[in-house]
C-alpha cells in the first residue's frame, strides 16, 4: 500500500492517460463523422486540469471553455458519458444536447463547458460571489485560453473579483495559439500574467507540462484564498498537439516547436518521475495505459448503443416548471 | 387600495423579495449608495445592508455575468441595467448565457435570474439611449419578457419575475415612473402570473393592443374617441410579451373583429408583427378589416424634440389607424 499523496499522484497519471487515450479514440471517431459540430482536443495539456483537480477540493466549483473533454473527465464524470456527448446521445453528460463544446456535470461540480471566447470568466466570478455571499470556503477554478485574454468580458470579471474580493482562481491556459494566431500576433503585453497586475490581483507562471509544479503552486493560491478569500491569476503554459480544433491543419506553427513540446510531454514526464522514485513500475504504467485504451474504446460503444435524446422531449429544457414559491 | 407610484410599486416590490428570501440580491449601477439612477431601490442598502444590495462598476457584460453563475449555483440575483439600452453591451450574457443554459447541460442548470431596468425610448435621449429592446429579446427561446405598465402591474410580475426559476426580463418604462395608481396594501402578497394580459378598458368596435407606454396613449385614445362618439375601442395590455397571452388576444378580437397594435419598439420584426400572424393564422375569418400597427419610424433615435415625436407612437397615428380598421 502506497502513502496517500503517492497514490494519487499515480491516480492522477492514470487520469492523463484516460484523457488522452479518449481524446485520441474521439478523434478517430470525429474523423469517422460519428460526431458533429466542433471538436476540440487537449492533448498534451493533460497536466493542467489535472494537476488543478489534484489540488482543489471535489466541491470546489470548477468552469472552463469549450476545450473541455479534459475537464469534466478530471472531475470524474464518466468517459462513457463523456464520449455520448460526442455522439449527441441521451446518456450524454449533457443529454445529448450540449454536445462537445457544453459538457455540464452538476453532481461533479463541473459548471461547463462554454464556448463564447471569455463569456464563462463572469459566470466563475458569480458562483465566487456565490461562495462568499454564503461564507461558504469553496474557491472557483476558473480555466480559459490564451485567447480570452483579449475578450472585454475577462477584464470586466477580473476587476470586478479583485474589488470584490472574490475567492476565484483565473487560470488561463497558455498554449501559444488563439485559435491560429500567436500569442506573439494577438497580444500587446506578451507576458499574460502581467494582466492581473491592474487589477490589483497577484499572477504566478506555472510550467503546464509538469504535473507536480501544477499541483504544488495551484495549491498553495487555494489555501491562501480559502484561508482569506481573494483572487489569484495562473498563466499556466502549456502546447496543444493537435489543432485548435478537428478541422484544423496547425499550419500556422512548425514542426520544430510541436516537436520540442512532444518532448517535454506531461504525461512521459510524470512517469519518469514516478518511475525515477520507485513508485512506479514499467508493467503498472502499461496496464494503465492499457486500461485507459479500452476504457476509451468501451466508451464508444457505450454511445454507439446509447438512444437518441426523444424527439418528444424537445421542448422540455427551454424553461423550468415552477416557481420558488 | 392605495395610491402608489410606479417608482413605489417596484420599489415595494423588491423590498418584499428580499425580506422573503435571503438568496435574493440586487446588482448594477448606482443601486445601493446613489438609491438607484432613477430611484427605484431607495432605502434598500440602508435595510438589507451591502451584502445584497451591491453597486458595481460600469460594467454591463460582467456583473449580468456574474448574475447567471450565481444563479447556476442558487442564488436569485436581481440585475438592474441603469437602462435596457446598456443590457445590449452584455448581450451575451442575456441572450447566450442566461437562456441557453438549461439545454445546454440537459437540464442541469437553470438560470433564476431577473434583469430589470427601464427600456424604450424616454426623452430627447438620443439614439443609443432609447432601445426598445423587447423585440431583440423576445427571439431568444428561454427568456420570459413582461412589460408593466401601471404600477399594480410593476409590482406583482416583478414579483412573480423573482419567484421565476428561470430568466426574466422586466422591462420598465422609464416615462411611468413617477405615474400613479391603485395597488393593495402592502401587506398583501400580489403576484401577477407571466402571459397573463389584461383588459384595461373595455369596447366593443375594435381591439388595441399594448403594453408598457403604449398602454396610456391607448388609454387615452379610447377614451377620446368614445367622447367624440364615434368608436368603441377595447384596450388589451399584453403585460407579458412571453409568454404571449394569445387566448386573451383571440378572445377580445373575436368580439371587436378588429385590431390595432400599438408597439413602442421598431415595426421590422417587432412584437405587432407576431401579434398579427397569429391573430390571421387562428381568426382570420372573423377579421373584419387588416390589422394595422402603429411603432416607432424604422430610423434611429433622433435627438430633435420635434423629429423625436414623429418617430413615436402617437394619439393622431393610433387614432388614424383605428379609424381606417373601422372604415371611419
Amino acid at each position: 500500500m502506497q502513502p496517500p499523496e503517492q497514490r494519487d499522484e499515480v491516480e492522477m497519471l492514470s487520469m492523463m492517460l484516460l484523457i488522452r487515450r479518449f481524446e485520441e479514440r474521439a478523434s478517430q471517431q470525429y474523423q469517422a463523422q460519428k460526431i458533429g459540430g466542433f471538436c476540440h482536443l487537449y492533448i498534451g495539456q493533460e497536466a493542467v486540469v489535472c494537476g488543478a483537480v489534484a489540488a482543489a477540493r471535489p466541491d470546489d466549483y470548477l468552469i472552463t471553455a469549450y476545450r473541455d473533454h479534459a475537464h469534466a473527465l478530471a472531475r470524474g464524470t464518466s468517459p462513457n458519458a463523456c464520449m455520448a456527448e460526442l455522439f449527441g446521445k441521451a446518456t450524454g453528460c449533457s443529454s445529448g444536447l450540449g454536445g462537445s463544446m457544453h459538457y455540464f456535470d452538476k453532481e461533479h461540480h463541473m459548471y461547463g463547458g462554454h464556448a463564447i471566447v471569455g463569456a464563462h470568466v463572469p459566470l466563475a466570478a458569480g458562483m465566487a460571489f456565490a461562495s462568499k455571499y454564503r461564507d461558504e470556503d469553496r474557491v472557483t477554478l476558473c480555466f480559459f485560453g490564451d485567447g480570452a485574454i483579449n475578450q472585454g468580458a475577462v477584464h470586466e470579471a477580473m476587476n470586478l473579483a479583485g474589488l470584490y474580493k472574490l475567492p476565484i482562481v483565473f487560470i488561463c491556459e497558455n498554449n501559444l495559439f488563439a485559435m491560429g494566431t500567436s500569442v506573439e500576433r494577438s497580444t500587446s503585453l506578451k507576458e499574460i500574467v502581467e494582466r492581473a497586475e491592474g487589477y490589483d490581483i497577484p499572477g504566478t507562471v506555472i510550467d503546464g507540462m509538469n504535473f507536480r509544479e501544477v499541483r504544488d503552486k495551484l495549491g498553495e493560491i487555494i489555501d491562501s484564498i480559502r484561508k482569506d478569500s481573494h483572487p489569484a491569476f495562473a498563466e499556466i503554459r502549456t502546447y496543444r498537439y493537435r489543432g485548435h480544433s478537428m478541422s484544423d491543419p496547425a499550419s500556422y506553427r512548425t514542426k520544430e516547436q510541436l516537436e520540442k513540446f512532444r518532448g517535454d510531454d506531461p504525461i512521459t514526464r510524470l512517469r519518469a518521475q514516478l518511475t525515477r522514485e520507485g513508485k512506479l513500475t514499467n508493467e503498472q504504467f502499461d496496464r494503465m495505459d492499457k486500461e485507459a485504451k479500452e476504457t476509451a474504446l468501451a466508451s464508444v460503444k457505450f454511445a454507439e448503443e446509447s438512444p437518441e435524446p426523444p424527439l418528444e422531449k424537445l421542448y422540455d429544457y427551454t424553461f423550468v416548471n415552477g416557481a420558488n414559491s | 387600495m392605495r395610491e402608489i407610484t410606479y417608482r413605489q410599486a417596484l420599489n415595494e416590490a423588491l423590498a418584499e423579495e428580499l425580506a422573503r428570501d435571503p438568496n435574493v440580491f440586487l446588482m448594477g449601477e448606482e443601486v445601493a449608495e446613489y438609491n438607484g439612477a432613477y430611484k427605484v431601490s431607495q432605502g434598500l442598502l440602508e435595510r438589507f445592508g451591502p451584502r445584497r444590495i451591491i453597486d458595481t462598476p460600469i460594467s454591463e457584460n460582467g456583473f449580468a455575468g456574474m448574475g447567471v453563475g450565481a444563479a447556476m449555483v442558487g442564488l436569485r440575483p436581481i440585475i438592474e441595467f441603469m437602462t435596457f439600452s446598456f443590457s445590449l453591451v452584455a448581450f451575451d450574457q442575456v441572450v447566450n448565457n442566461a437562456p441557453n443554459m438549461l439545454t445546454m447541460s440537459g437540464g442541469q442548470f437553470n438560470v433564476p435570474i431577473t434583469f430589470r431596468g427601464p427600456n424604450g425610448p424616454a426623452h430627447q435621449l438620443g439614439a443609443t439611449h432609447s432601445h426598445a429592446t423587447e423585440c431583440l429579446y423576445a427571439n431568444i427561446p428561454g427568456l420570459k419578457i413582461c412589460t408593466p405598465a401601471t404600477p399594480r402591474d410593476a409590482k406583482g410580475l416583478l414579483k412573480t419575475a423573482i419567484r421565476d426559476n428561470n430568466p426574466v426580463l422586466v422591462l420598465e418604462s422609464e416615462l411611468l415612473y413617477s405615474s400613479k395608481g391603485l395597488v393593495e396594501p402592502e401587506d398583501f402578497e400580489l403576484l401577477i402570473p407571466l402571459g397573463q394580459a389584461e383588459l384595461k378598458r373595455e369596447g366593443s368596435d375594435v381591439t388595441i393592443i399594448c403594453y408598457a407606454q403604449t398602454v396610456p396613449l391607448a388609454l387615452a385614445v379610447a377614451e377620446r374617441l368614445e367622447n367624440e362618439g364615434e368608436i368603441s375601442a377595447e384596450v388589451l395590455d399584453l403585460r407579458s410579451i412571453k409568454p404571449l397571452d394569445l387566448e386573451a388576444i383571440l378572445k377580445s378580437v373575436s368580439k371587436t373583429h378588429r385590431v390595432v397594435v400599438v408597439e413602442q419598439d421598431r415595426p421590422f420584426c417587432g412584437v405587432g408583427a407576431e401579434i398579427c400572424y397569429r391573430i390571421q393564422k387562428e381568426i382570420f375569418d372573423l377579421l373584419d378589416a387588416p390589422i394595422m400597427r402603429v411603432a416607432q419610424e424604422e430610423v434611429p433615435m433622433p435627438y430633435n424634440e420635434r423629429l423625436e415625436e414623429a418617430v413615436l407612437p402617437s394619439a393622431e397615428k393610433l387614432i388614424a389607424a383605428v379609424q381606417e380598421v373601422c372604415y371611419t
